[in-house]
């Protein structure tokens, strides 16, 4: 048995970060109260890396958005792995210059000259009536961009194992963190190395349903499980981990198997991944699948306040189930 | 601009060197010209003549350690950090043998030797990531420094502000040097700029700022040897107006509809080119001679770099899966 310790995904962030930070003396890590000065990040995920490592390589930065990503970019050029925190990601948006059309973009404009090594931390998720600023699930957008990775992990362990590969990884990568899976503690190895980007996890077996999902909603499919194997349903749950390069293989081959496919996502339906990966799908296995392929998103609307209309926007467990079951039949 | 009194003047040798940089400039700008005009070359193409004495002075105080950001309107600012042609023309011809294997283009070219790190399409970008590479240059403990070079069409943008403000409370050793044509795009200097100096802006900022005659080398050099030196010995950031102005509008067969004629042919008649050459002369820091064995050198070279740009071939479509990350993407 591996030795584990239990902890949360922030706490297995700061983990990455520690480990991470010293391992390589190239790794930075920059952000608005990031210092232990301004206690550590809003979230604590950062707290205690300046004071091991020095202001120098932990550096809080002024609310200025495009600089941050800016002094990352060019930090990168200069042989460093910056991990830049924008503290949540609706606030990339003022960023977006610099990530859409320069770090996403040296390394091709350049013809392979400059490479861009940076990881984007970043915070998001619906659930703590935070309203329409502060909780977007936008991975589709960086998804849309050539040159980006995008990485949305669900669990303490992935965390840790992802962020440790996004910040060796040699391309940028936009690493969400969201908030309905950062708080519930999970064991993790104690030794909980690199997790490869692009590889989905099958967080369970099963034959009749394909559910595909990442982040948050991938706990709040995971919760749904129970009372879809009270109903008989055999579910196969991927968590794809990485929506961009996302794991085709992987989802696939299960949906060869079962013929039936379901993406659930906290993103907005429409226009969302699931389209992607719906489309796909029916591009590759149109006459094996015995149902359509379902998709399960947020409702063409901004993150309301109000509770009730909350939890309406997110896709909850009992949606999950309902849409499995009625795709069964 | 008191502060820049002290500065020391240019050697004979280095004025003979900016000249050398300038034409070089200009004789490539020219040659880009015909050479669209014939339609061998199709691009896209913001020429910057009568700007050439801002990047050849500053390049005159740089090594290739030492680097730059630029924009589209940036060509000038390559050639004067002594960028390789051959490079620069196959990549502007969209080819293989291009800095970028002709996947950047003009408005993109890179070429990490020569310290150009960064040339950006939008307005205002090269400056936050100047920050970045002069942070890299100050934990790694060189004397390093990196030009961030825009125009004043970008002090209006929010990366600009950004910028400096990170710079200065770091003390980077980065320059924000504006070169001030008069123009955003179409748009006159004073419809769209607050303050009548952008230097003043430095201020905001906790740096010094200078306005300075972009066209004049003894000026520029004074204010690009206080910048740089400052930069050199950890005391941060300088913010550099430089005044000039473009000849040639905003993009390769732009009208000028937004300037009469005669302010036009008034800032042509001020060419800093031929009047620098002519007082290079008068003052016996060179030759006739000299500097037409310079440039008949330029020209050599200026015309086998445009031949074997146009010689190259065009990459192959795989290079669509090449550089989008360090993996090549399958096919």
């Amino acid at each position: 048995m591996t030795a584990t310790v239990k902890m949360n995904s922030l706490q297995a962030v700061n983990a990455a970060l520690t480990e991470a930070m010293e391992q390589d003396p190239k790794v930075l890590v920059l952000g608005e109260d990031v210092g232990d000065r301004e206690g550590g990040g809003v979230t604590g995920a950062t707290a205690g890396l300046s004071t091991r490592f020095g202001d120098q390589r932990v550096r809080t930065t002024p609310i200025s958005e495009q600089a941050i990503i800016g002094a990352a970019i060019g930090a990168a050029l200069g042989g460093y792995k910056p991990v830049a925190e924008i503290m949540l990601m609706n606030f990339t948006t003022v960023a977006m210059d610099m990530i859409f059309n320069h770090a996403a973009k040296l390394r091709f404009m350049s013809g392979g000259q400059s490479q861009v090594p940076i990881t984007i931390r970043t915070l998001t998720g619906a659930g703590w009536q935070t309203a329409g600023q502060h909780a977007d699930h936008l991975e589709g957008w960086f998804a849309h961009t050539a040159g980006i990775k995008v990485v949305a992990p669900s669990n303490p362990a992935d965390y840790k194992g992802l962020l440790l590969s996004c910040i060796q990884d040699p391309d940028p990568c936009i690493f969400i963190e969201s908030a309905g899976s950062l708080f519930t503690p999970a064991e993790v190895p104690i030794n909980q190395g690199p997790i490869p980007i692009g590889k989905a996890r099958i967080v369970q077996e099963g034959t009749d349903v394909t559910l595909v999902s990442w982040s948050s909603q991938a706990v709040r499919c995971q919760m749904a499980l129970p009372a879809l194997t009270e109903a008989g349903i055999s579910v196969e749950l991927i968590d794809l981990r990485t929506v961009s390069p996302w794991d085709k293989q992987t989802v696939l081959e299960s949906a060869a198997k079962t013929g039936r496919v379901v993406i659930a996502h906290e993103a907005m339906r429409s226009f969302g991944p699931g389209a992607e990966i719906a489309a796909t799908v029916n591009e590759e296995l149109f006459g094996q699948l015995k149902a359509p392929v379902r998709r399960l998103g947020a409702p063409y609307s901004p993150v309301p306040f109000s509770k009730p209309l909350e939890n309406a926007f997110l896709v909850s467990p009992d949606k999950v189930v309902a849409t499995v079951k009625a795709l069964m039949g | 601009m008191a502060e820049l009194s002290n500065a020391p003047a240019p050697s004979p040798e280095t004025l003979v060197d900016i000249y050398r940089r300038m034409i070089r400039i200009e004789r490539n700008d020219d040659a880009i010209r015909k050479t669209i005009r014939l339609g061998r070359l199709q691009m896209p193409y913001y020429s910057a003549r009568g700007q050439e004495v801002i990047p050849s002075t500053l390049s005159s105080l740089l090594t290739n350690d030492d680097k730059i950001c630029t924009i589209y309107r940036g060509i000038h600012d390559m050639v004067a950090k002594d960028m390789p042609l051959r490079p620069l023309w196959a990549e502007i011809a969209g080819r293989v043998d291009g800095t970028c294997k002709g996947k950047g283009g003009p408005m993109h070219l890179t070429h990490p030797e020569t310290g150009v790190m960064v040339t950006t399409g939008v307005v205002g970008s090269s400056m936050p990531i100047a920050n970045g590479l002069a942070w890299a240059a100050l934990l790694d403990g060189t004397k390093q420094v990196t030009i961030a070079y825009f125009g004043d069409g970008a002090s209006n943008i929010g990366a600009f502000h950004e910028s400096l403000n990170l710079a200065s409370l770091w003390k980077l050793p980065v320059l924000f040097v504006c070169q001030n044509n008069g123009f955003a795009e179409h748009t006159r200097y004073e419809n769209c700029t607050s303050v009548d100096f952008i230097s003043k802006r430095a201020a905001g900022y906790g740096m010094p700022g200078f306005t300075v005659d972009g066209n004049d080398p003894w000026a520029m050099y004074a204010a690009a040897s206080t910048a740089i030196a400052r930069a050199r010995e950890g005391e941060g950031p300088t913010l550099l107006e430089c005044k000039t102005f473009r000849f040639l509008g905003h993009v390769f067969g732009d009208d000028d509809k937004y300037m009469t004629k005669e302010e036009k042919a008034a800032a042509i008649a001020k060419d800093p080119l031929p009047a620098f050459r002519a007082r290079l002369i008068e003052e016996g820091l060179a030759t006739e001679e000299q500097l037409a064995k310079l440039q008949a050198d330029i020209e050599a070279e200026v015309a086998d770099a445009m031949e074997f740009g146009l010689a190259s071939p065009f990459p192959s479509v795989d290079e669509l899966r090449r550089d989008v990350f360090a993996e090549e993407i399958a096919a």
